[in-house]
């Protein structure tokens, strides 16, 4: 007798949790034959703002962390990714990819979180200054974590898409909701288990399967969001995403004249993106070319 | 109390269904409340809270901060209930009450060396008469879990009783810190002790302690009201205080009042929320059902 292969149950990843949508809504996702190879949750708004809501409560432990251990803990994801290779390269498979591909998709998205991983606990000696002020004042600037950053990520890739949208927001500090791929989402699970298993803590990284034409909106509505990332084409999505930012003057970033498989997409540029600079004035007894005081 | 009702022997007070009460419970949460019934519902909630504030480290500006936020909960937003008192030592009973003259919002003091209850009997009444000679409406009073456990039901009773005529026209309600008297039999009995020996309310918790609130638990209570209105005729209340936090949980708490209870109790005067941060849960709802867009707490006033 044949046997019947079990299929996983693809489900979405938020605080740290692994929950079906709240929703019950689940589409079916085809391979080119047009053969059903899983069912993928259909995230709805409740399921963003659960999202958001692990996110918010991730946000200051994470980003008052030392930079040195985000990068032992981007490292570590990327330590886990590598561990996990076959598995991604097999569902990059089931999605239409060829092996070389595959492989080449699946190598750039460890080594960019290795490329991330080490700009942690060095970015902010590149942004940050010490300011001449004609005042007693010691002035300087550091980029500190602008928060939540909701991600519409790339439609075009299954696991790269995710890896470039994350690494940069989370290096920095921020915590993230990520919509993955909605064609190509098999690695969106597979990444969050890596993600679990890598010391990050639950709530830091929340990832959503489903339509951009239904959530973005909410991505970008909500007043508890500080920045919004899309790395589509859609015009019509776009204008909504700017227009609903104004509610709260979220920072929007549109991304998608970049070819993410390049190294055009790794910059520290993309994290200062997610960074607000912080300016302090510390009141001093006199400056450089004054006389004493006494 | 009228003369007519008999006291009962509290140690044969029925036993509680641990079992029952938790599969009851559980079905409070499955209700769904939308909509208009929805914002209804919140803005009961609002009108049931008692707004409050009692850390070591309070003061009167802390206190006249929060007096302000409980006449004014977010002036955005038109229509919107006070808060029904503000909950506070003895010591800022009489910030409370000057700041809140004309508002209708009720000062309530804790008393009777809360939170431990751990003093003398002539402290305990003298903390009493202090608050209520500066204006407190309502005093929500801890019973002696220590004597309580013991088994010492008189010792509680009288200690209730004799608050209760300390407190002349003021409201009294009886804290029991439930969290620290291990069972449901338990929490049964000592809402009989209270209530027979003349509680206004019965009250979960401190909030000093965890767990503080839980459904499981002011079900007993409610139970336990139920019961003595049935055997006397006498309303009493219901405050569940401390660990509720968010509207949704609120919302079942009103649904299993008006299931246990009924819509006579859905009011202030017989039903209230001990809480400082649920406040600002609820009111960030309402302003999701005004707005269709979900808030960030950033804007909403924290005092």
């Amino acid at each position: 007798m044949a046997r019947i292969e079990i299929q996983k149950t693809y489900k979405i990843y938020i605080g740290g949790q692994f929950p079906r949508t709240e929703s019950g809504r689940y589409y079916p996702l085809k391979n080119k034959k047009g053969d059903v190879i899983a069912n993928i949750c259909l995230c709805s708004r409740k399921d963003f703002r659960n999202a958001e809501v692990a996110a918010r409560a991730a946000q200051s432990g994470w980003g008052s962390r030392a930079a040195f251990n985000r990068a032992q803990i981007l490292y570590r994801i990327a330590e886990m990714l590598e561990g996990r290779k076959e598995q991604f390269i097999s569902e990059l498979l089931l999605q239409g990819s060829t092996l070389a591909a595959a492989k080449k998709e699946v190598e750039i998205s460890i080594d960019r979180m290795v490329y991330y991983s080490g700009w942690c606990d060095k970015f902010q000696a590149i942004y940050s200054s010490v300011n001449p002020v004609a005042s007693s004042h010691f002035n300087f600037s550091v980029p500190e974590p602008t928060g939540v950053v909701a991600i519409i990520a790339d439609e075009t890739t299954s696991l790269l898409g995710l890896v470039t949208a994350i690494a940069p927001v989370i290096a920095g500090g921020n915590t993230c909701i990520v919509l993955a791929s909605e064609t190509k989402p098999l690695c969106a699970v597979t990444f969050a288990e890596v993600l679990n298993s890598s010391d990050l803590p639950g709530g830091v990284v929340n990832i959503l399967t489903g339509t951009a034409a239904e959530l973005h909106e909410h991505f970008s509505n909500h007043m508890d969001v500080n920045t919004v990332i899309y790395y589509r084409n859609n015009k019509a999505e776009i204008k909504t995403i700017k227009e609903n930012a104004s509610l709260n003057v979220k920072r929007v970033f549109v991304y998608n004249k970049i070819n993410i498989a390049t190294e055009k997409a790794e910059s520290p540029y993309f994290i200062f993106d997610t960074q607000e600079i912080k300016t302090t004035w510390h009141p001093i007894e006199n400056i450089g070319a004054s006389k004493a005081g006494y | 109390m009228s003369t007519k009702t008999t006291i009962p022997d509290f140690r044969i007070t029925p036993t509680v269904d641990q079992v029952g009460v938790e599969e009851r419970v559980a079905r409070f949460t499955t209700r769904s409340i939308k909509k208009e019934s929805k914002m209804q519902g919140m803005k009961m909630i609002l009108s049931m809270i008692d707004l409050t504030t009692l850390e070591g480290k309070d003061t009167e500006g802390k206190v006249k901060q929060m007096c302000y936020k409980a006449a004014h909960l977010h002036d955005i937003i038109p229509g919107l209930p006070t808060v029904a008192a503000v909950c506070v030592y003895p010591s800022m009973v009489k910030t409370a009450k000057d700041a809140l003259i004309g508002t209708g919002v009720k000062v309530a003091s804790v008393s009777t060396a809360f939170p431990s209850g751990q003093s003398t009997h002539e402290i305990k009444i003298s903390d009493t008469k202090f608050a209520i000679a500066n204006g407190a409406d309502e005093i929500d009073m801890v019973i002696s879990r220590g004597e309580f456990l013991k088994g010492n039901y008189n010792f509680v009773f009288d200690e209730i009783a004799a608050i209760k005529q300390a407190c002349g026209k003021a409201r009294l309600k009886v804290i029991f810190e439930t969290g620290e008297l291990s069972t449901l039999d338990n929490i049964r009995k000592v809402s009989d002790i209270a209530m027979y020996a003349g509680a206004d309310f019965i009250k979960t918790s401190t909030g000093k302690i965890s767990p503080a609130a839980t459904m499981p638990v002011t079900l007993v209570m409610l139970e336990a009201i139920r019961d003595y209105y049935y055997a006397t005729g006498r309303m009493v209340g219901m405050k569940p205080a401390g660990g509720i936090s968010t509207s949704k949980l609120a919302l079942q708490y009103l649904i299993m009042v008006n299931e246990t209870l009924g819509a006579d109790w859905l009011s202030n005067e017989w039903f209230r929320f001990g809480a400082s941060s649920l406040a600002n849960d609820v009111l960030m709802q309402i302003a999701k059902q005004n707005t269709g867009v979900y808030q960030c707490s950033d804007y909403f006033s924290k005092d």
